[in-house]
């Protein structure tokens, strides 16, 4: 940034706790935010806001409850897409079933629903730690997938097990245009974001770390092991629910257990590894980059008008995400986010170098 | 040695503890006592059992023998946040702070369980989360102010240096404001003036809050100087226990320590 907090003193300890305690950065997201909801819904073309933003906020949200349970909580898991899958499953059938219930309060019930599931597979993660753990949830991947393709149940006995998702309404408004569904996409993410934010910056959160960083001593000044990895699992998982509600409503119109395979459980994992284990933008980040990515090679390709065919575009999209990986994996674990902070301190003292 | 500081009854009594791992046997029926207010050191030479007798006090292990009676309550299992939940608060022998969070982050750890909110109250950090996250700072900052560790208050703990994480690891235990504060070895590795200074501020912590203290220390010079009693462990028995000058006469310590011509 080039601009400095000189000048600004925090005189109570609620503005030094504050989640942004400079002036600039305040007025900053209050223009990145009116730009979203004023601007964006209004001026955006349907293909930026169906194409880019929606899968962009959704899989941010995805990532975000990832982030609570990797980043923060150091427990590792590969099982994101089922959650998703679950918190999509139950929204349909809760709507399904109880005819004229609000789609909003179907959605909270099927992150709810997610986070019990989350709860149960998250049980192991008392006894087994790491790769273990992750073999663990990576049984909650292929189990869940597998009970809503086996029983008919869940699908309401379709014959393709693909389920149209029914139209949408919100307090008596349809939401059947990219602008609104970009609009409800919005305001659910960015809700949800504020209170990771918040649970990041008390008590919880920073029992989440402890346990991330020496669960031995966390325990020792009084954190209950049990607990407090038990509510990460919920909280992430019900994240990731509501992120599979809104990806199989308000992005697909379909409920379909095929778009939570294992493939999209990796796709989160990777927005958070390259996005900033542990950091709340870094989901943003991440899933910005993932979703972007791949739209930029399209680009890049039509500019070479077909001297490039889409086959090699689609593998160099995969050697790209395995060559970035393992970049940041080796070169800056903590991802974008990191990066962003240190390009941060640096323009703080330039140009001086220190 | 302040005056006005009164020795008290015993608060913590651990009866007969035997603790052994497989074949090892890590401590045989050992017995201590601490008394309210005092600071008790263990010594002993390396692999006598003492970081296991910290360990066993605060549930860390459960031995196979013996209890431990805490303010008058005897109990054989527990877990280690119920230690702590009771007053009893630690720091280790290998730094073991959260290397991710802030010195500030850190100490604020400390008094997690002050904290009584739910996960949704802090969700919308409205209310109740927001009156204990103020409340709580603004002990926590005594303790900074306490310590003299001010100006590495929003330091990630990482990049202190090992004297200063020492004490920001007191810090984080003195947050909870123990009854009962185990240090393992605070001293090992610091230079001859940051030991004054950890023996300064542990004497302080004595004095200023009552608590009481046992240390495992290794620098007898310490040990001897700030303890009010010490107890010696060797092989897992304990084979001294008292006053500092006692134990400087205790023929078995000093045959543990220099040895014995046959």
């Amino acid at each position: 940034m080039f601009y400095r907090e000189s000048g600004q003193f925090k005189s109570s300890y609620a503005a030094d706790s504050a989640i942004l305690t400079i002036a600039q950065d305040r007025l900053f997201i209050a223009a990145l935010l009116a730009l979203a909801f004023v601007v964006l819904p209004g001026l955006g073309s349907d293909y930026l806001l169906s194409g880019i933003l929606i899968p962009f906020l959704i899989l941010s949200l995805a990532a975000l409850g990832l982030n609570i349970l990797t980043g923060y909580a150091g427990q590792l898991s590969l099982g994101s897409a089922a959650f998703m899958a679950v918190g999509a499953f139950a929204t349909y059938n809760f709507m399904l079933r109880l005819p004229g219930m609000p789609l909003l309060l179907a959605i909270f019930l099927g992150g709810l629903s997610a986070a019990l599931v989350g709860v149960a597979f998250g049980l192991p993660s008392l006894r087994i730690k790491g790769f273990y753990l992750a073999v663990a949830t990576l049984a909650a991947q292929f189990f869940i997938e597998w009970v809503f393709t086996k029983f008919g149940w869940f699908t309401n006995y379709s014959s393709s097990g693909v389920i149209t998702a029914p139209p949408m309404q919100v307090f008596g408004i349809a939401i059947d245009t990219p602008a609104s569904k970009y609009l409800l996409t919005l305001s659910i993410v960015a809700l949800m974001a504020l209170a990771a934010k918040n649970m990041a910056r008390a008590s919880i959160g920073r029992a989440w770390m402890a346990i991330r960083d020496m669960d031995v001593a966390a325990e020792v000044i009084g954190i209950p092991m049990l607990r407090t990895k038990l509510l990460a699992f919920a909280i992430s998982s019900f994240y990731c629910g509501v992120a599979g509600a809104l990806y199989a409503f308000v992005l697909l119109g379909t409920v379909d257990a095929q778009a939570f395979d294992l493939h999209r459980s990796f796709q989160v994992l990777f927005m958070i590894i390259v996005g900033g284990v542990g950091s709340i933008l870094g989901s943003f980040l991440g899933a910005a980059f993932i979703v972007l990515l791949p739209i930029c090679l399209n680009l890049l390709g039509q500019a070479f008008h077909g001297a490039i065919s889409t086959q090699f575009l689609a593998n160099l999209e995969m050697m790209l995400f395995g060559g970035l990986i393992i970049f940041f994996l080796i070169v800056e674990p903590h991802g974008l986010a990191r990066l962003w902070q240190i390009a941060k301190e640096k323009l703080r003292v330039w140009p001086f170098p220190h | 040695m302040n005056p006005h500081r009164k020795i008290g009854d015993v608060i913590l009594q651990a009866e007969a503890i035997s603790l052994s791992f497989g074949g090892v046997k890590a401590l045989t029926n050992i017995s201590l006592e601490v008394r309210e207010h005092e600071v008790l050191s263990i010594i002993g030479p390396n692999g006598a059992g003492k970081s296991s007798m910290l360990n066993v006090i605060n549930g860390v292990y459960h031995p196979q023998q013996g209890r431990v009676i805490y303010r008058g309550e005897a109990r054989s299992k527990m877990r280690p946040h119920e230690a702590a939940r009771q007053g009893i608060a630690r720091t280790f022998q290998n730094i073991a702070l959260f290397k991710g969070m802030s010195v500030l982050d850190n100490i604020m750890t400390g008094r997690n369980l002050k904290m009584r909110s739910n996960f949704i109250q802090q969700a919308l950090y409205w209310g109740r989360t927001q009156r204990e996250e103020i409340a709580n700072r603004e002990q926590v900052e005594k303790i900074i102010d306490f310590l003299e560790i001010q100006h590495i208050r929003k330091t990630p703990v990482g990049r202190l240096p090992y004297g200063l994480q020492k004490r920001v690891e007191l810090a984080r235990a003195l947050a909870a404001e123990p009854t009962l504060l185990l240090l393992d070895e605070p001293m090992a590795g610091m230079n001859v003036e940051e030991k004054q200074d950890m023996c300064r501020f542990i004497l302080d912590v004595n004095d200023e809050f009552g608590t009481t203290i046992v240390l495992i220390e290794h620098d007898m010079g310490v040990v001897m100087d700030i303890s009010d009693r010490v107890v010696v462990l060797d092989y897992g028995k304990k084979i001294g226990d008292g006053t500092p000058d006692e134990i400087r006469g205790n023929a078995d310590v000093i045959a543990a320590y220099l040895g014995t011509s046959h």
